[in-house]
């Protein structure tokens, strides 16, 4: 938590000698508080100010990177508990695991497979960030062929997964130029797994069975050198993960407990059987508080619905995702083509574009500005209306393109018909379906 | 260096009402169980905080009529049993079912506008075959609503049924029959902790006591909006916590029939490669949507396949657990 300026204050020497360009220490300690000034900037502040002042500048969560060859992702770093308090800022990684007893053959067809993985959502490119090797055989070598092979195919992000120092130690190597998280310290073996990551410079996983284990390791750790590190509670099932996480977070949040000021990484298929499903407690994970999530399989329909989730979860609140407003031509629309109006949140306009789209009919979309929100939101703030629906067909200057009169309007305002009918002179208002996929039934029955 | 953590509780100072779906016959009705939904001294499955009496109770949709757009899949997991609204329901009870959500029909077979003694006979057909407490919803179009669930709350008098839906533009004729006829009543508001509340207060204010409403925040299907509904509906959650006694209703939502309507869970052709093997996306995308607004705070989720009955089960369950 940032200190107060008084606070700072309280720190500094108050002698007023102004050599670091302020008139007095308490001066210098507002610009303190307001990041516009450096401690070094005081030449007599003490040893032990400093560390208090660097260490209250930090976040609560640290922010920890991991990296392949080619790209990295950063987590951590989050400041609420809710998203509707601010944003959630660094989306959770999804890795994807792979055991070095599968046979390399499997393993380069599996990740091949999984590093060209793409999904469009609303235009966004979303895919698999990295893979997370896991040393089952026990193996160094073996271990350290399974890492070679995956880094012969992938540039993304890697975890290596091994208790073992000397196993790991083999793994690292074969992922040289990458920054590989180490997974992980344990009670036992903290000490080996430390200097690897040191001499290394790389990111280290704690694992204990409860949250003091946990924080007691990452004191070992991190006064043993490695400041970045990532808590692997021991977690399994739905209620014991939501407990344990929601605990980490509020304890990094509301207390500032250094100890379990890190991200978190779950593995939602360790428990995967009749009473816990994959797909569902890594969806949870992503809801609460996970920041890498490493997946049992490479599945497409399980995978996309979860990076789906974390878009949507990961959404900055204060900011709906929004299309610019205006006229969009679909299919290559002429002067008989049907008029379809909607708003320019971007679900919606992607919803009704694609249908529209894949239907095959060529058309014209007016996008109202409707400030980013979706038709019966819109409606129901008074950003949907008559008014604004005319100004947007007279702004966008369709009436010169179509031959027709006639405007398709979205099932939910079918309200709105009346005042457009007034609002419009002169054209027909059709009251389109409710929901985006029925429009290609609705324009073959419909429209001639 | 051994260490003790203090973790930081929540003094909440509200919580949520309780309230009870259905009657007995020593109470009044005919249902073989009542489902009591509500009570939360915390939020979802944070037991260190306060009290969690009821796990969320999870409904299926089961229509008067067959519906012609559902998927494919949805088809192919009820069969035969879609073409009559009591077997539907005998089998969603079979499946695990807590609760069921009829919703009648605008039309019958001949395509004509439906009818309260059809309505009535509807209800007593579905009565019959199951024993769950049920919640009849209208067809959506505000007279004929009023007409049919006039006639289900009378014929159904004292089952405490939940007649819905209730908004802002119509909802005193079915206050006021559920209230004439010991029933409850949903509201339903679009995605506004200030819309849900002020719905609440109209209803209450109509003499319908607080423990027989809920409400439905609306929520969007996961891909389309789902992050409105959740934090709209993690913020009532919190409200209520925090003592807002407007906000307190349990939360009844739609995974279900949200995310159904979107393109993932309906369609297997013409899609993207990417997208991946349908039936199991379309799963994912209900029990997705579904797990969500559990984790977001919802009392009441109805939901369309027994599939997703089954493994949402798991979590709601498993949430529950003491």
């Amino acid at each position: 938590m940032p200190l107060s300026g008084l606070e700072i204050y309280k720190l500094l020497p108050q002698t007023n000698c102004k050599e670091c360009g302020f008139p007095t220490c308490l001066a210098f300690a507002m610009k303190l508080a307001a990041k516009q000034a450096e401690v070094k900037q005081c030449p007599y502040v003490t040893e032990e100010a400093k560390t208090k002042l660097e260490a209250a500048a930090a976040p609560p969560i640290r922010l920890v990177a991991v990296g392949g060859a080619g790209s990295k992702i950063e987590v951590g770093n989050e400041i609420v508990l809710f998203r509707h308090e601010k944003t959630f800022y660094h989306r959770p990684g999804l890795f994807i695991r792979v055991r070095d007893s599968q046979g390399l053959e499997a393993i380069q067809t599996l990740v091949r497979e999984a590093d060209a993985y793409r999904v469009d959502y609303v235009g966004i490119p979303l895919g698999v960030d990295g893979f997370a090797v896991e040393a089952c055989s026990g193996d160094a070598s073996a271990f350290g062929a399974a890492v070679g092979a995956v880094c012969g195919l992938s540039k993304k992000p890697l975890i290596l997964m091994s208790r073992d120092p000397q196993v790991m130690a083999a793994g690292v190597k074969a992922a040289s130029g990458a920054t590989p998280l180490l997974h992980g310290a344990t009670g036992e073996n903290w000490q080996g797994m430390v200097d690897l990551a040191k001499a290394s410079k790389l990111p280290l996983t704690v694992e204990a069975p409860t949250l003091e284990g946990l924080a007691e390791l990452t004191q070992n750790v991190s006064k043993a050198g490695v400041e970045d590190i990532v808590l692997a509670p021991a977690v399994k099932g739905y209620r014991d993960s939501l407990i344990e996480l929601t605990k980490v977070r509020r304890l990094a949040l509301k207390k500032m407990f250094r100890p379990l000021g890190y991200p978190v990484i779950t593995f939602p298929g360790v428990a995967a059987n009749g009473k816990v499903d994959e797909a569902i407690l890594a969806a949870e994970h992503i809801a609460k508080y996970g920041s890498l999530v490493v997946l049992d399989r490479f599945d497409p329909p399980s995978l996309y619905p979860l990076l789906v989730l974390r878009q949507n979860i990961y959404t900055d609140p204060q900011k709906p995702i929004q299309v610019q407003p205006g006229l969009y031509e679909i299919n290559r629309p002429k002067g008989d083509s049907p008029v379809l109006v909607t708003t320019n949140f971007s679900i919606t306009y992607f919803a009704v574009s694609n249908e529209v789209e894949g239907s095959g009919w060529p058309g014209w979309l007016v996008v109202a500005d409707a400030e980013g929100m979706s038709v019966l939101t819109a409606w129901a703030a008074g950003k949907f209306d008559a008014d604004r629906i005319a100004k947007a067909m007279k702004t966008t200057g369709v009436q010169d393109k179509v031959l027709h009169h006639k405007l398709i309007i979205p099932g939910h305002v079918a309200v709105l018909s009346g005042e457009l009918e007034e609002a419009l002179p002169g054209w027909e208002i059709m009251v389109g379906p409710r929901e985006a996929v029925d429009i290609p039934g609705y324009l073959k029955a419909m429209w001639k | 260096m051994p260490v003790t953590i203090e973790v930081p509780k929540e003094k909440w100072s509200g919580k949520v009402r309780e309230v009870t779906l259905g009657a007995t016959a020593a109470e009044g009705g005919t249902r073989s169980r009542t489902v009591t939904v509500g009570g939360e001294g915390t939020l979802a499955g944070l037991s260190f905080d306060g009290e969690l009496p009821h796990s969320p109770a999870l409904a299926i949709e089961v229509r008067e009529k067959k519906p012609e757009d559902w998927s494919p899949l949805l088809y192919q997991a009820w069969g035969e049993a879609m073409q009559d609204p009591a077997d539907w329901a005998r089998a969603a009870e079979e499946g695990g079912a807590d609760l069921i959500q009829l919703v009648l029909s605008a039309t019958n077979e001949a395509g004509q506008a439906n009818t309260p003694d059809n309505a009535r006979a509807v209800l007593r057909k579905v009565l019959k075959a199951t024993g769950l407490p049920l919640m009849v919803i209208g067809p959506g179009q505000a007279e004929l609503d009023n007409e049919l669930l006039v006639a289900v709350a009378e014929e159904g008098k004292g089952e405490r049924l939940v007649l819905g839906v209730c908004e802002d533009k119509n909802y005193r004729t079915i206050v006021a029959t559920a209230m004439a006829n010991n029933h409850l009543v949903q509201s339903k508001t679009p995605m506004d902790v200030n819309l849900a509340k002020q719905l609440v207060i109209l209803i209450h204010d109509m003499g319908m006591p607080l423990e027989r409403i809920v409400m439905d925040p609306t929520t969007g299907a996961l891909g389309y909006g789902i992050e409105y509904g959740y934090s709209v509906m993690e913020r009532l959650r919190l409200a209520a916590l925090q003592g807002d006694g407007m906000t307190q209703q349990p939360m009844v939502v739609t995974p279900g029939e949200e995310a159904w309507k979107a393109k993932e869970a309906k369609v297997g052709e013409g899609v993207p490669k990417a997208w991946g093997e349908w039936k199991t996306r379309a799963l994912n995308w209900e029990a997705l949507t579904a797990a969500s607004l559990i984790l977001a705070g919802a009392d009441i989720a109805v939901v369309r396949h027994p599939e997703t009955l089954r493994r949402v089960k798991t979590l709601v369950e498993a949430l529950a657990t003491k």
